[in-house]
C-alpha cells in the first residue's frame, strides 16, 4: 500500500491530528496489546464493542475491592462510598450529554433496554389504536422490534422512512410520513451497518414543527461525535456503555423531564418507590422512578470513568482524527478490485461496510481473523438494511480513535489475502 | 497454528464455487427451508423419497463457502441412502463438528463428508456447516417447516 495523503484537511485540523497520538493512547487499552493467531491484534469491531481502558477496569475493580455494597440504602461507610461514586457517574453522563438536570439521566442495561423503556412506558401512555410511530429504514433491530411489539399490542402502525442508494435518509419522504397520528419519531443518529450520520437536528425540527417528540438512538454516535441533547432538542436519547469504552450491561436513557414525569414506571421493584402499602404505592422521584432493583453499580462507575477518560482526550479531537482515518480506510478498501462499499453517505462516521465479489462475508471474516484482524461479518442486526442493498450480509470494519493507518493497511492486505485464498 | 486450509479444503472450495445438485427439481415429495439468523444464510432443500430411500436431493439458496459446500456434498451423499441412514449421517456429522477433539476422527466412515472435520476447530463456523443438515432433519421429520440453526 502506498500512503494516501489526508483528505483535504485544513491546517488547524491537521494540527489537531498531530496532537492526538493513537500510539500512546493504545497503551491505555490492555486488550489491544496481544497477538491473535500469531499476528498482532488489529481490532476493527468497535461498533459492536469497543475496548476498555485500564482506568475503567481499575475503577470497577476498586468498587469490588473496596466499596462493594448496595446504593441508596446503607447507613454504613461502604454504601455511602458506593452511592457517591454511582451518583458522581450520573453527573458525568449529564455533563457529557449536556442535559439540564441529573434527574433526566436514567441508568439502563444498554440502548436496547432504554428504547424498550420508552416503548413500554411512553408507548403505554400515549400510543393508541390507529396511531403511528415513524422510524427510518436504517435502524438497528433494537429500534425496530420494540416499536413493532408496541404497535401489535396497541393496534398502532409502524411507518418507515426510506433511504437512497448511498444510505442517506430521504428527508422529503420522512416529512411526508408525519401526520396527526404520529406519536413518536425514533431514529438513529449514526447507522451501525452503513455509518451514515443522520441530520438529527433537522429531523427533530421537522417533527417538533408538528408537536411530535423524537427519540434518538445514539449508540453509534457518542463514541465519535460530541452530543448536546439540549442543542439537538431531542426528547429522548439512548446509548450503551460498552460502545463508549465502558463496560457491558450499562446504558443510558436521557429523557426530557416533562416527559419522564408524565410517563408511568417501566418496571416495579425496590428503589423506584417512595412508599409502599398493599393499598397504594407512591413512586420515587426522577430518575429513580425508572430504576427498579439493584443496578449494575460497578458498570455505572465504569461508564463514568470512561467518560472522564474520553473528556481528557476530547471528542472534537477524536472526531477530527477519525474523519481522516475513515477517509483513508474508505479509499484503501474501495481501491481493491472486486470490493463494493455498502453505505456511501456524504456524512459518515467510523464504519466501512463492504462486500467482496464471489466471497461471502463470513469467509472474509474467518480469513481476516487468521490475520489477527477482528471485523464483523453478518447482517449487523439490521436485516432490513441488508435487504435494501440486496445483500445477505456485509463485512464491516468499524474504527475507534486508537486505530491507526498501519492497521488499515493490514486490513487492505488481509482483504488481498482473502482474494488470493478464494481465487 | 491451525492452518486455514484445514478448514477450506480444496474439495470445500470447489463445491462452494460449483455447487452440485443446485436448483429446484421438478419432482420432490419432501422439502424444507433453512435459515441461519446469525448471518442470513438461506437454503431450500428438496428430496424425492421412494420406498424409504432418498432417490434425489437438490437445494437452492445463498450462503458462505462452508454452508454452500456442505449442502452440495450432503445432497451428493444422500442419494441412495435410506431415511435411517440419513438420520445416522446427521448424528455422525454433528458429532464430528461439535464433539471433543478426537471426535474429528468420527468422519472416517463418512467418505467425502470427512473434509468438514476441520470445522471442529472453528466453533464460529459450525452453524454454517450444519445448516443444510438441520434443514434435512426438518424436511424428513416435520416437512415444510423453516429450520434454523438456533
Amino acid at each position: 500500500m502506498t500512503a494516501i495523503p489526508p483528505a483535504s484537511l485544513s491546517a488547524s485540523e491537521a494540527d489537531v491530528i498531530r496532537q492526538l497520538d493513537p500510539a500512546a493512547l493504545r497503551r491505555d487499552f490492555p486488550a489491544l496489546d496481544q497477538s491473535v493467531h500469531g499476528k498482532p491484534l488489529v481490532y476493527l469491531d468497535n461498533a459492536a464493542t469497543a475496548q476498555t481502558p485500564r482506568v475503567v477496569i481499575d475503577a470497577m475493580r476498586r468498587f469490588y475491592e473496596q466499596d462493594c455494597s448496595n446504593v441508596h440504602r446503607g447507613v454504613h461507610e461502604l454504601s455511602q462510598r458506593a452511592t457517591d461514586d454511582y451518583e458522581d457517574a450520573r453527573g458525568e453522563v449529564q455533563r457529557f450529554l449536556g442535559a439540564a438536570d441529573r434527574g433526566e439521566i436514567i441508568y439502563t442495561r444498554g440502548t436496547t433496554d432504554a428504547i424498550n423503556l420508552v416503548a413500554g412506558s411512553y408507548g403505554r401512555k400515549y400510543v393508541q389504536a390507529g396511531d403511528e410511530i415513524v422510524i427510518s429504514a436504517m435502524e438497528h433491530h433494537s429500534n425496530i422490534v420494540p416499536w413493532q411489539l408496541l404497535c401489535d399490542e396497541r393496534g398502532a402502525r409502524l411507518r418507515v422512512a426510506p433511504i437512497n442508494d448511498d444510505g442517506e435518509l430521504l428527508l422529503d419522504e420522512f416529512e411526508k410520513l408525519l401526520s396527526e397520528r404520529t406519536r413518536l419519531v425514533a431514529v438513529t443518529q449514526v447507522s451501525n451497518a452503513l455509518g451514515t450520520v443522520n441530520p438529527v437536528r433537522t429531523l427533530i425540527e421537522i417533527a417538533h414543527g408538528r408537536d411530535i417528540p423524537v427519540l434518538v438512538d445514539g449508540a453509534q454516535a457518542v463514541p465519535h461525535i460530541k452530543v448536546d441533547v439540549r442543542a439537538l432538542d431531542c426528547d429522548f436519547y439512548a446509548f450503551s456503555g460498552h460502545k463508549l469504552f465502558g463496560p457491558t450491561g450499562i446504558g443510558i436513557l436521557y429523557g426530557k423531564r416533562q416527559w419522564l414525569e408524565q410517563m408511568p414506571p417501566y418496571q416495579g421493584g425496590g428503589d423506584m418507590i417512595s412508599s409502599v402499602t398493599f393499598e397504594k404505592t407512591t413512586y420515587n422521584d426522577l430518575p429513580y422512578k425508572f430504576e427498579a432493583g439493584t443496578p449494575i453499580i460497578a458498570g455505572a462507575i465504569g461508564l463514568g470513568e470512561a467518560i472522564r477518560y474520553l473528556n481528557a482526550i476530547g471528542l472534537d479531537r477524536i472526531s477530527t482524527y477519525e474523519k481522516d482515518l475513515l477517509a483513508y480506510a474508505t479509499q484503501a478498501v474501495s481501491a481493491i478490485d472486486g470490493v463494493r462499499l455498502v453505505g456511501t453517505a456524504r456524512e459518515k462516521a467510523s464504519v466501512v461496510s463492504f462486500v467482496l465479489d464471489g466471497v461471502h462475508p463470513h469467509d472474509v471474516g474467518t480469513v481476516l481473523d487468521r490475520e489477527g484482524i477482528a471485523v464483523r461479518a453478518g447482517h449487523h442486526c439490521a436485516q432490513p438494511v441488508m435487504q435494501r442493498f440486496g445483500v445477505a450480509a456485509t463485512t464491516r470494519a468499524s474504527l475507534a480513535f486508537y486505530n491507526t493507518r498501519e492497521e488499515i493497511d493490514a486490513l487492505a492486505a488481509g482483504i488481498g489475502k482473502v482474494k488470493e485464498f478464494f481465487a | 497454528m491451525f492452518d486455514l486450509r484445514e478448514l477450506y479444503q480444496e474439495l470445500i472450495v470447489d463445491h462452494s464455487k460449483r455447487p452440485r445438485n443446485f436448483g429446484k427439481p421438478e419432482n420432490f415429495n419432501y422439502c424444507a427451508k433453512g435459515f441461519n439468523p446469525l448471518c442470513g444464510d438461506k437454503l431450500n432443500l428438496f428430496l424425492q423419497v421412494e420406498d424409504g430411500v432418498i432417490r434425489d436431493a437438490k437445494f437452492e439458496g445463498s450462503g458462505c463457502a462452508i454452508s454452500t459446500a456442505s449442502a452440495s456434498l450432503m445432497t451428493e451423499t444422500l442419494k441412495g441412502q435410506t431415511l435411517q441412514q440419513a438420520d445416522a449421517l446427521f448424528q455422525t456429522f454433528h458429532y464430528m463438528l461439535t464433539g471433543p477433539k478426537d471426535s474429528q476422527n468420527a468422519g472416517a466412515g463418512m467418505g467425502k463428508l470427512a473434509v468438514f472435520a476441520g470445522v471442529n476447530e472453528f466453533p464460529a463456523r459450525v452453524k454454517c456447516a450444519t445448516l443444510a443438515w438441520h434443514t434435512l432433519r426438518n424436511a424428513l421429520h416435520s416437512g415444510e417447516q423453516v429450520a434454523t440453526t438456533e
